[in-house]
């Protein structure tokens, strides 16, 4: 029986297609010509056409976290190659499963410096899972079969397959077979806990007297928001999210400590700092969370549950280190407290939830400004999150840039459901917000996507708006408008002497939504405070449309609380004038 | 802390700048490296020697272990293990009296009317004093190659 003989263009098309690949993301070029084609020649994928390669990497980036599958994107070589690194810097920071396809000159003409040549593979080096240079056209099928195996299992992160343009020719074939099992033999990621430290694990859960979860972006890539939620019902622990996992744990349930760290809540580094457990599940300890390590939680026991050995102990010294996926380790865990169940004590924890109540109640955020008429005049920035979040019912997926803007979405945004806040955590990307949800849309045509920005943040990748024009994406973009680069202004008014150093650009702006009806969109504008939640219910009554909400918002708010550098999580500024130490 | 860390991985292009980029990305120091091919043609032997206390040590194996090529990273420093290092120094001939040579273990393995090659072999400590006794003859060049390891009981670092 004769196998097809087809080309590697072809080969690579059908191997994204036996992967389950039904979208990709990407912008055409000489090195990528031939897959170009091959794309055009066959019906089971869709390519969407961006306006800039970042943009590729960052829709396929949202549409990974968005869906839970593998995000592709596809560039050519050279400039294409260099401008997806930010999007491929910004997928391994938040370990999120990212096939990038690199055009690459021809194989004979690496290394000659020739038109549009990068060496794709060394520069993306050290923000890849793993790269693959691709030397022969019979090798892609198994090449694609093994970066979608490393992409998406063990820690999840981003991979590179560089093409040379000679291995995509149509004029050579082969025989296509596509590889059914995959087996490298220096990597096998560990799923399941160690028995023996999980027995010790649920020793200290039922010894403790404060404990706190302390979950992050692993629970939502593992999808063990259900065990999470599960576990911390059965012993009735108090849990925090980190800015990659919110969602993990519903945002509106009573012992829900919010988001922690450096604009965590009041009630959530209070706890951290004072309780006698923590139980880490999908976190790493970084320096946003523990603010100075040596002053980290000193009276807590801590339990770490990583699939990812190396982030065990590399900040942080842990007692019971758990090397595993988030979800068969909880299983375990919640498996083992079912044998042990007449150990469990709610009462003792009683008098722990009172001091985080008392917390909660004295600091905590305030979730009922929206109705207040702000005494400044302008529209405080967290009124704008309330607002979405009530227009919403918070079932919206949001995605974010990075800045102010970020941290209040992430505050005053209870997220129920995991995988629907969608934001740069690690590397802090500004312009992640309207490619990522332009991945999101398409993902969930029908869903609601409001991408919270800025109009510094929104700057960075606004071309994408071209692209949500030609397949009709409508994105609900919801700017908060403070006509300056407002962490970076709020960094300056707190630590140099108010002097704005380059943050500010009022005379500059474009309007947006002018800029907005150009690109064949809808425009709102928005200034006062009796006209914002019209407006934002206008905005999201236009289901078909890309809606751009611009809010002028109050320049001179900060984000609270923040965490004071070098100290521990209990040293907060909760507003301009109050500090806890 | 000095440490010696031994690791295969596979023998293919790339590989070896992952191990080696680890190395800046994450700020860790690497004191002598050493790099063939072993008798299983897919595989390349690797030994490295680098410093810090135990805790960046252990992070520097788990990372290794993380990079997709390293099929299998050994800390040498956690047993017994002896290691030796290849030193060959020139001098100009007449400089060096034959007596010194033998009295440090050095073979001559080139000579001629003009200079001489000489080849020490040792642990990089035992090197570290030839260099140092040797330095009254004025060497032209010196050339280290840097540890090379394995482990003197029966836990061995193969597949």
């Amino acid at each position: 029986m004769s196998k097809d003989q087809i080309s590697g263009a072809d080969a690579l098309m059908r191997s994204l297609h036996e992967e389950g690949v039904d979208i990709i993301f990407g912008y055409p070029g000489g090195a990528a010509l031939h897959i170009y084609d091959a794309i055009f020649n066959q019906q089971h994928i869709e390519h969407i056409l961006v306006r800039h390669e970042q943009g590729a990497v960052h829709a396929a980036d949202g549409y990974a976290r968005s869906s839970g599958k593998p995000g592709v994107a596809i560039v050519t070589s050279g400039p294409g190659a260099t401008n997806a690194i930010t999007g491929l810097a910004t997928a391994f920071m938040d370990s999120t499963p990212v096939v990038v396809i690199s055009g690459q000159v021809k194989s004979n003409l690496i290394g000659t410096d020739s038109f549009q040549e990068t060496d794709m593979i060394g520069v993306s080096r050290p923000i890849v899972k793993h790269s693959f240079l691709v030397q022969r056209a019979e090798d892609i099928p198994s090449i694609i079969k093994k970066a979608f195996h490393i992409a998406t299992t063990g820690r999840p992160g981003p991979v590179v397959i560089d093409v040379p343009k000679d291995f995509t020719d149509p004029e050579y074939k082969f025989d296509f077979d596509y590889p059914k099992d995959v087996d490298i033999r220096s990597y096998k990621p560990v799923k399941e806990g160690h028995s023996g430290q999980i027995k010790r694990a649920v020793k200290l859960l039922l010894e403790a007297k404060k404990p706190v979860i302390y979950s992050g972006g692993g629970v939502i890539q593992d999808n063990a928001s259900s065990q999470l939620t599960n576990l911390a019902k059965l012993l009735d622990f108090p849990v925090t999210n980190t800015l990659m996992g919110l969602g993990a744990y519903p945002g509106t349930d009573q012992k829900f400590l919010g988001m922690l760290g450096m604009h965590g809540t009041y009630e959530a580094n209070m706890a951290m700092h004072n309780c006698d457990l923590i139980l880490a599940v999908g976190a790493r300890f970084d320096d946003r969370i523990t603010n100075n390590p040596d002053k980290f939680s000193l009276s807590a026991k801590k339990i770490h549950i990583d699939v990812d050995p190396a982030s065990l102990s590399k900040i942080i010294d842990i007692d019971v280190p758990v090397v595993g996926s988030a979800k068969e380790c909880l299983d375990q865990i919640i498996e083992e407290l079912g044998v042990q169940s007449h150990k469990i004590d709610h009462d003792k924890l009683k008098p722990w939830h009172e001091e985080i109540g008392a917390w909660k109640k004295n600091h905590g955020l305030n979730h009922n400004l929206l109705g207040q008429k702000p005494t400044g005049g302008k529209i405080l920035p967290q009124q704008v999150i309330q607002s979405l979040y009530k227009e919403t019912k918070g079932e919206a997926f949001i995605t974010s840039d990075v800045g102010q803007h970020q941290m209040f979405a992430a505050q005053y945004y209870f997220f129920d459901k995991p995988r629907r806040w969608i934001n740069s955590g690690g590397l802090g990307t500004m312009g992640f917000g309207l490619p990522s949800a332009m991945g999101v849309q398409f993902a969930f045509p029908e869903s609601d996507v409001a991408c919270v920005t800025g109009e510094g943040s929104i700057q960075m990748c606004i071309q994408e708006l071209s692209t949500c024009l030609q397949y009709g994406l409508p994105i609900k973009i919801i700017n908060l408008n403070n006509a300056a680069l407002g962490m970076v202004k709020q960094w300056q008014d707190m630590n140099y002497g108010g002097r704005h150093s380059s943050s500010t650009y009022e005379d500059s702006l474009p309007d947006f939504v002018a800029l907005t009806e150009s690109y064949g969109h809808v425009g709102i504008k928005v200034k006062k405070h009796e006209d914002l939640e019209s407006a934002m219910k206008e905005c999201f009554a236009l289901k078909d449309k890309l809606v751009f909400l611009d809010v002028d918002v109050d320049p001179n708010e900060h984000v609270y609380p923040m965490l004071e550098a070098g100290m521990s999580m209990e040293d907060m500024h909760l507003s301009k004038d109050i500090k806890t130490w | 802390m000095k440490r010696t860390v031994a690791l295969l991985m596979e023998n293919q292009p790339g590989a070896l700048s992952r191990v080696v980029g680890l190395f800046s990305q994450r700020g860790y120091n690497i004191e002598s490296l050493i790099v063939a091919a072993t008798e299983d043609p897919t595989l390349s032997r690797l030994t490295m020697t680098t410093s810090g206390d135990q805790k960046v040590i252990e992070q520097i194996t788990k990372q290794l272990n993380k990079l997709i090529d390293v099929v299998k990273v050994l800390d040498l420093g956690e047993s017994d293990y002896v290691e030796r290092e290849l030193l060959l120094v020139k001098f100009s001939h007449g400089s060096i009296n034959t007596e010194v040579i033998k009295e440090l273990n050095g073979e001559i393995i080139f000579e001629n009317n003009e200079l001489l090659n000489i080849q020490f072999v040792g642990t990089s400590k035992e090197l570290d004093q030839v260099l140092k006794d040797l330095e009254s003859s004025n060497p032209l060049e010196i050339v280290r190659t840097g540890a090379s390891g394995i482990s003197s009981n029966l836990k061995t670092l193969t597949i």
